[in-house]
């Protein structure tokens, strides 16, 4: 590699790149470091989630008891029909709608229109509160039917446990998450990151907290709810 | 490239949250028409894999991040792959001696009929 290609600051893609920047006198990922350190600690997060999710596997395999069908459990009895599983449909539904705002979000960070970054924040905000919100009707009206972490009235004692510390756990996520994006979006209205510089990239990484929660839903919905 | 930032077109990030939508409703789908057995497990898994790939590299732009970053991130998951492995065989193996010390097995659902 030639002096003039080092200094111009373009770098080799593919794998000759990956030795390249692990390599060289410099920060291995050419990022901000707050950027790189939500990956690592999305990374993390990722293993405690299937911590859970595999203990999940392994109990549903070998209960003694037979495992409660979600479908029929998380049935809503809507205009005198029963919908399976029609609340959670309409909860990922919001957490999609939300990670696709906060992408607007992200782009218009960068375009440094302050304006349109806030409100799309904000709505991104309210549409988690909103996921939130379901969730605990959904935990009220389960243990209304009598489903506790030791045991339920519709088959494996280990259903109760398993929902209540995976959408417990994931609950407290997006809880974070929201008080996250509300703490960057105003400081993004009131001018805070102008007085630091005007970098915008804490709204990209705010964005990838975000998305990794929604991305934890999906494996959630796969597994607990439709499997 | 770090200068700018991860600066894209919208309309990308529009039709990821489009097709999101439309996958999202596919595998609410595979439980509406009560799909079982192998078809819906690997439905299940082939929609779950396409949203989680889109969010990872459209929305987290991990598509335009470079190799070093893929690999830092994405390879360790892979490591759970393991765990995933072990444990479904000992839940298997629990199954197993269980039947045959009791005879019975609690993997399908239980009908009347069997009291």
């Amino acid at each position: 590699m030639s002096e003039a290609v080092l200094s111009s600051g373009a770098e080799a893609p593919g794998t000759k790149g990956v030795a390249d920047d692990f390599s060289r006198d410099k920060q291995v990922f050419g990022m901000p470091w707050g950027k790189a350190m939500m990956w690592i600690f999305l990374l993390s997060d990722t293993f405690i989630f299937s911590c859970f999710l595999v203990s999940y596997m392994s109990v549903r395999i070998s209960s003694t008891d037979p495992w409660p069908i979600p479908s029929e459990v998380f049935a809503l009895t809507l205009f005198g029909t029963s919908i399976p599983l029609v609340l959670i449909a309409i909860m990922t539904f919001i957490l999609i709608t939300s990670s696709g705002t906060m992408a607007m979000a992200v782009n218009m960070g960068y375009r440094k229109d302050r304006n349109k970054t806030f409100w799309l924040m904000v709505a991104t905000a309210i549409l988690g509160a909103s996921f939130v919100g379901m969730q605990a009707f959904e935990w009220t009206k389960l243990i209304s039917e009598g489903v506790r972490p030791w045991g339920n009235p519709f088959g494996a004692a280990q259903f109760g446990s398993s929902f209540f510390m995976i959408t417990g756990f994931h609950g407290l996520h997006v809880s974070a998450g929201v008080i996250y994006l509300l703490v960057v979006a105003f400081r993004v209205k009131n001018g805070f990151y102008e007085k630091h510089g005007g970098n915008y990239e804490i709204v990209e990484i705010t964005g990838l907290y975000w998305h990794f929660v929604d991305l934890v839903w999906v494996f959630i919905f796969a597994f607990f709810y439709l499997w | 490239m770090a200068e700018d930032g991860q600066q894209h077109p919208l309309s990308v990030y529009f039709w990821i949250w489009g097709l999101l939508f439309v996958v999202s409703f596919f595998s609410y789908m595979v439980d509406y028409m009560q799909f079982q057995g192998a078809l819906r497990w690997s439905l299940i898994l082939i929609f779950m894999f396409v949203k989680a790939g889109f969010i990872i590299a459209i929305f987290m732009h991990m598509k335009w991040e470079r190799l070093s970053l893929k690999l830092a991130i994405l390879g360790p998951p892979v490591a759970i792959l393991v765990l995933i492995w072990l444990m479904s065989y000992e839940g298997l193996y629990i199954e197993e001696t269980r039947v045959e010390y009791y005879g019975e097995s609690t993997m399908e659902p239980q009908t009347p009929a069997h009291h």
